[in-house]
Order: structure tokens, then sequence, then C-alpha cells
């Protein structure tokens, strides 16, 4: 038994467990890679023997603080720090809360970790559009090829185009230049107008833009604001991109279309939370994101949230949600009540973060007819298998209006990745609004992990 | 799905139809069911002939359909785990036999033919050749479709509109009137709220239940198997938890895994006691499913009247006003059958089954 389990060892995971453990909490990590860091601190395998880590990394002293107080200074309790941990349900009960997490890369055995509290900090995944060709050997998401540097350090590929929408690609662009690759544009939909616009939220952003602009032109990158990968092109793998222009409203200009030939293409289109067991506990969502208060808490007693799972932020914002959640837990967990004053920092952190986060979604929103560049044959649904145009028939010939019916009259959603990956397509094709699922699994677990579990509540039952 | 068989035989009966739905097609228990058209489960009485009536239908629309909505006649087979359970399970099958259902027996050997990856041991069971399945919601929706009838969903039906002497007049909704001399009530588990805005009690309840969805699989369960004591369940009136097995594969490669019954009112909220009690059940007659990912889960409200047989027919309380709801678990296999009922209502002729059983006033003796 713990006090308090964190579920996710990024920024948000890592300095909420800090500040709950110097207060004299007992805390357990779960995560389920081998190494903390989450998404953002990305760790390179230790095998690989990485000398300098931290030229991929911002921030790196707050990742060392971090790190070396997972290593144990100044708490009391030592935090228990369970990696290969992977979460596929958390059950609340009369006296407390249940982590139940698949073990190893195998994942058929399930432990179980019981706590008074538990942090959600489950953080958050890309946004995947399709387009035509998307599906080929060659094209990752920008998120991926930025895992592949910072935690393999390999390199993609020789050419590259990075493109979509968001402040990630920058730092993709110019982390894939700085290893040598050569990239042929970065493609971004949003325009220059666009981030003027929504600039005065973002002033504390702009050195670190002008930073990567300043890179971007040492490396020789081309920007392509306001334009769009149309197609990507190649049999087996891919050659190359059909970029094009986009007007004012987000459609393509017609007669804009250029061949770019290319290796390798970095898509991404900004970031969704993990909501997953959030909304199984039955946490209230607002809209895409878990909905919590000044104290970074849910509207169900003992669960706390923070960070990408509250509202895509970034890391320092992650480390503000974090901190004060760890505060106020280890207040709650002796009932007392915390004292806002002593996390102020944190919390005029927390406010001056979210208002640039979102002077970034409205900035950087996918082009508004991004559907209409998809062909009727373009899969839309890898797992199952669903293409576009069967997304459009259930829609225009069945009656479906959601995402939901539009699952079940095409199975768009029901495979291996749950509608993680082409939720945000077929909401956009069905033009309807994404919201969340249901997903009581977390992630897949064996029919024999829950039937033990059965059998072991019976004779218990029964003893 | 009952609404989509009604507009589809009422349509071709000749009258003009109106599907209205507050949701999407399929949006309410259709959508969280398996599909089944089954005999194999219903004791000898009207259920089973209405059963009987709507596998025939169901027989005729797949060869319209067909593929669309997945029809398969792939059968059941209803296993024993003791040699007294197969005696009952017997004396069970031999009653249907005379009701005119094909039910064989299947001794020791001859259920590793049917089903290779049982649990070793069983002592036996029966086959039920008639039992079949189809995708629920593509069913609902190919089935509106084929109607013709003008599709209005994302609708709420506020009011029933009646004339001064009583009768139906048609629906207020919120997004207009609707004037129509007949209203067919197939709002399944809520049909006792529309009921209500006629002026009139159908008692219908919520029962709730899970199924359990694994990884696809190639097909290693080819019928719908389930265990005998599935049909004292399905019989109960009981409000506590109840499971027992029941397998199937489906033609998208999943298995889907039943089933529970519960009464605890429209509750939403995810259960793992209940999903752990169905995969401790299935694990126990498919050994080998103890490796297979759970995919997901879902749930649905099966609408449920007292005596377990649907309000189907005209409401002699307010003239214009018929019901076709509170199937049970049964809506999907009964809705054909229903369809029919209604639509010969509605035209004045004979149907080919003696609708008295499901009169929606039986229960207006009782206090209110």
């Amino acid at each position: 038994m713990t006090d308090l389990a964190v579920i996710g060892a990024g920024p948000a995971g890592l300095a909420a467990a800090l500040a709950a453990a110097a207060r004299g909490v007992r805390v357990a990590i779960v995560d389920s890679a081998t190494e903390a860091g989450g998404q953002f601190y990305r760790q390179p395998a230790s095998g690989l023997r990485s000398r300098r880590p931290q030229a991929l990394h911002h921030q790196w002293r707050t990742w060392e603080r971090l790190r070396d107080g997972l290593a144990g200074s100044g708490a009391r309790f030592a935090v228990q720090f369970l990696t290969e941990h992977h979460v596929w349900s958390v059950e609340r009960d009369s006296d407390g809360f249940t982590v139940h997490a698949l073990l190893g890369p195998e994942q058929r055995e399930s432990v179980a970790v019981r706590a008074d509290a538990v942090l959600l900090a489950t953080g958050g995944y890309e946004r995947v559009l399709p387009f035509p060709g998307w599906t080929l050997p060659g094209v990752v998401t920008a998120g991926g090829a930025q895992a592949m540097l910072k935690g393999g350090l390999v390199v993609p590929g020789r050419t590259a185009v990075v493109a979509g929408t968001g402040p990630l690609l920058l730092p993709v662009a110019t982390g894939l230049a700085a290893a040598g690759v050569e990239v042929a544009a970065l493609v971004e939909a949003a325009g220059p107008k666009d981030l003027v616009r929504h600039g005065r939220a973002l002033v504390g952003k702009l050195p670190e833009g002008a930073g990567y602009a300043a890179r971007l032109l040492r490396h020789r990158v081309r920007l392509l604001s306001r334009h769009t990968v149309v197609r990507a092109h190649g049999d087996d793998r891919l050659t190359g991109v059909t970029v094009a222009a986009l007007d004012t409203r987000g459609r393509v200009r017609p007669g804009t279309e250029r061949y770019l030939p290319c290796d390798t293409l970095a898509v991404g289109h900004g970031m969704l939370p993990h909501t997953d067991l959030a909304e199984t506990l039955g946490c209230r969502l607002d809209g895409l994101t878990v909905a919590v208060d000044d104290e970074q808490r849910t509207d169900v007693p003992g669960v706390w949230a923070a960070g990408e799972s509250t509202g895509i932020g970034g890391a320092a914002l992650a480390l503000a949600e974090g901190h004060i959640a760890g505060r106020s837990i280890a207040a709650r967990l002796r009932g007392s009540e915390p004292d806002p004053a002593q996390w102020a920092s944190a919390a005029k952190a927390r406010t001056r973060l979210r208002k640039s986060a979102a002077a970034l979604d409205a900035a950087y929103p996918p082009p508004a007819h991004w559907s209409d560049q998809v062909t009727d044959d373009t899969l839309v649904c890898r797992c199952e298998e669903v293409t576009a145009g069967a997304v459009r028939e259930a829609v225009d010939e069945l009656g479906a209006g959601d995402v939901r019916t539009v699952k079940l009259l095409t199975r768009a959603g029901m495979g291996w990745c749950q509608g993680r990956v082409c939720g945000p397509a077929v909401a956009g094709l069905a033009g309807c609004e994404l919201t969340p699922s249901r997903r009581p699994f977390a992630r897949p677990v064996p029919l024999g992990v829950l039937a033990r579990q059965h059998d072991m509540a019976t004779e218990k039952g029964t003893s | 799905m009952v609404g989509a068989a009604c507009a589809l035989y009422t349509a071709r009966a000749g009258l003009d139809v109106i599907l209205v739905d507050r949701g999407p097609v399929a949006g309410g228990t259709t959508g969280a069911g398996e599909g089944n058209i089954l005999v194999s489960d219903k004791e000898p009485g009207p259920e089973l002939d209405l059963a009987l009536l709507s596998g025939r239908l169901w027989g005729e629309l797949a060869r319209e359909f067909g593929a669309a909505v997945e029809y398969e006649a792939k059968g059941g087979v209803v296993v024993a785990s003791s040699p007294d359970g197969l005696a009952a399970l017997e004396r069970f099958a031999e009653e249907q036999r005379a009701a005119g259902v094909v039910a064989e027996p299947v001794a020791d050997d001859a259920l590793y033919d049917l089903e290779a990856h049982l649990a070793p041991g069983l002592p036996g069971g029966v086959h039920y050749p008639q039992d079949c399945q189809v995708m629920p919601a593509l069913a609902a929706a190919h089935l509106a479709r084929a109607s013709g009838t003008r599709l209005f969903t994302g609708r709420t039906v506020t009011d029933v509109l009646r004339t001064p002497d009583g009768a139906v007049r048609g629906v207020r909704t919120d997004k207009g009137d609707i004037h129509t001399p007949a209203i067919v009530n197939a709002a399944g588990t809520w049909g006792g709220e529309l009921a209500a805005l006629a002026g009139v009690r159908l008692p219908v309840l919520p029962r709730r239940g899970f199924v359990l969805v694994t990884e696809p699989l190639p097909r290693l369960v080819r019928h719908k198997v389930y265990a005998a004591d599935y049909v004292a369940d399905v019989a109960s009136d009981s409000a506590a938890l109840q499971t027992s097995p029941v397998v199937e594969g489906t033609a998208a490669g999943p298995i889907l895994i039943g089933a529970s019954r519960e009464r605890v009112g429209f509750d939403r909220t995810f259960s793992l006691p209940v999903v752990r009690a169905l995969a401790a059940g299935a694990t126990r007659l498919f050994p080998f499913l103890a490796d297979v990912h759970a995919m997901r889960a879902y749930l649905g409200f099966r609408p449920y009247l007292p005596d377990h047989l649907p309000a189907i027919g005209p409401d002699p309380r307010v003239p214009g006003l018929y019901h076709a709801c509170g199937h049970e678990g049964a809506g999907i296999g009964l809705a054909t059958g229903t369809g029919h009922l209604i639509a010969r209502a509605l035209t004045a002729k004979t149907p080919d089954l003696d609708p008295t059983p499901f009169r929606p006033d039986r229960f207006a003796e009782e206090a209110v």
C-alpha cells in the first residue's frame, strides 16, 4: 500500500511525485517505459552510451533536477519507480484505488498497485490526419521522428520533409538537420500572420521561436508557411511528396502544387490528451481534456490530473501543474487544507503558460479543408482497413452523424489502436466534432488476466 | 432495429412512413447488441413462435441484404457442464422440437467436431442450426435505407398530439410537429417514456448487459456457443448480477463474449467485476481464450417487461398508438416478426401469428 500512485513519469508526474515525496508522502510512479522522462525528456537507451544526450533537449538542468530527485535526495521516503508497467485500468473502491498494470515487454502478467490517491499524468499523443499516401513506409509522425532522434539516436532518412502544423515541427526540423538529415522543407499550414495575430500571448515563446528560426536558416531549411502536403508518392516506400499553397480559408490553391523528392516525411498536426483512465474512473471531461480545479483535482475524490491530459501545453506547464498537484495531494492526504500561497509562483507560471498554449492552439489549427484532399480510396483506419469512401458512405447513405455511429457501421476505430489514430480523421470526414471515446481498457488485456482476478475475488469472497 | 424493421415492413405494405430517432441510427440498445437471431434460448410459447417467424423473415431479408448486414446462419451450440445439466438440457430441447425447433443432441465427441477448441471433458450439448447472427447496426441502417422512408435522426419526440376524443394525430418534436394518424412506439428501453407521453403506462425497465470484445482472430469459434445455465438467466426476474458465458466469433474477426444481466437502472459506469466474470466464464468454455486480448467492452440496456414478452400491436387505450418495444435481449432477432405484425395491424390484415399474447395493455390492470 502506498499513499499516492502517479501514472506517467513525464514532467508532470515527476514534478508531482517529488513535490509530494518531499512532504512525506509515499509515492509509487508507474510508467510503461524503461526509463523516466516521458516523451519530452525521452532518454537514449542506456546501451547506446550516448555522450551528449543534452544536445537534443531543452532545459537539461530541469531534467537533471528531476532525475536526481527521483534518485532520492531530500525525500523522507524514496520514490518507488515502477518501470515497464503498462496500466490498463484504475479501479476505485471504498478504501482507495487499485492501479492494474501489465508487466514487461510480454504484458501477460498483471500486478496491482494499491494507493489512497491517484495522479493521472498520462500525457498526450499525436493527432494524425490522413492524406493520399500517408500509409507508405517512410511517412512517420513528427513526434515519432523526434522520439527516434532522442531515444534511439537513429536518423530516420537522408532527405526529409517536415510537415503539418504546430510548434513541434520546428524542433523536429532543426533536430533532423542537426543530425545530418537534409531537410528539404518545413511545410507549415499556418501562415506567418496567424502567428502574429496570436502573438501577444506568445511573447514568452518568442525567444525560443527566434532561436529555431536562426537554426532553420543555418541549416538552409526552406520554410513553406501556409502550405500543406497533398499527397505522398512511392510504390513500396516514400519517394517524394506533393505540396501546395493554402488560401486564407485553408483551401488548396489550384496550380500551386509542386513535387519535393524525399525518403522521409515527418508529419504532425498537434497533440491530443490521453483521457481513457480518467473517463473510466468517471472524472468529468471538459471537451477532450480532464477537467481540474485550481489544485489540479478532478471531480472524483482522490484523483488528481496534471500535464497534457488536462490540456496540451508543453513540458513547462506540465511541471508547474505537477508541482501544484503534488503539494495539494500532500496536504489533502494529511487531512489539511492546502495553502495556495505556497505554490504562488507555480500558479503564476501555470496561468501564463496556459494562455500561451491557448494562443498556440488558435494559431495552429489543422487546415480547415484538409478532408477535401482525402480521396475515397485513402485508408483512414489502418487497423481495420477502412477507407475514406466507406466513412463517407456511412454518413451520406446510412445516416451516421457522429463518430460512434460511423464506427458501428464501418468498424473504423475498433482495432488495436481503438481509434486513437483515426478518431480525428473520422470526425473530420464525417463533419462532426471529435468527442472522447469510451475505452474501458486503456490497453488490451489478456482474458486470462481478467479471469484469474475473478477467480481470486471469488475465493476471497467464499473463504 | 425494431423501428427500422417496422419502417421496412410498413413501407412495403404501402404506407407512407417517417422514421424519427432522437439519436443516430442504431444509437440505443441496437448499437450495443450482439445481433442474435436465436431460437435456442426460448422455451415453447409465444416468444418462441415469434422467434420462428422472425427467423424465417430474416432468412428472406438475407437474400436481399446478406453480406451488407453480415448475416450468418451459423447455428448455436448449447453446452452442458455436467451429466445432470445435459439431461435437463435434452428435456428442454425435446419440448422445443415439439414446437418446431430443430434441436440436435450432440454427444461428447461430436461436440468437438462442432467446436474443436472447447474445454476437454464436457459431457455434450445441443446443436441449433436455426440460430443466426447479423451485425445489428448495419442491419438497422440498411433496413431503414431500403424502406425508402424519410429518416429524421437527432430529433426528439416531446409530445404525442391527440384529437379531442383522444386519438393520435401526430407527434411534437424538438424540430417541429409531424402529423400522422398512427404512431409506432419502437423506442426500445425508452418505450415506457414514449407511452407516458401518450398518457398510457407501459412498464419497460432497463436490464444492463456488458459485452467483452477480443482482438480479431481467425475463425476459432464457429457457432454461438453458450452454457446451459444461460437459458435460466434469461428467464430470471432477479435484479442481482447474473453472468453466464456466451461466446461467438464474428464475420469481422473479434470474438464477442457475454452475457451479464443486472437491473441497475440506466447506470453507464463501467464495471470491472462484471467483465472479469465474463472473462472467467468464457475461458472455462474455451481455454485458449486466456491468451487472447480483450480490446474493449461496451454496455447496453435491454428493454425488459415484467413477463419477458414484448409489447406489439395497437394500444386500445389510445386509438392510433401502436407499440413495438420491450424485446429484452432479443430485439434484433424478433425485429422482423415484429415489423410483420405491426404492418399487418396497420393495414388490417391477418398476421401469420396470433398477436394476442403481446397486447400492450396487458399490464393496465395492475396498480399504477
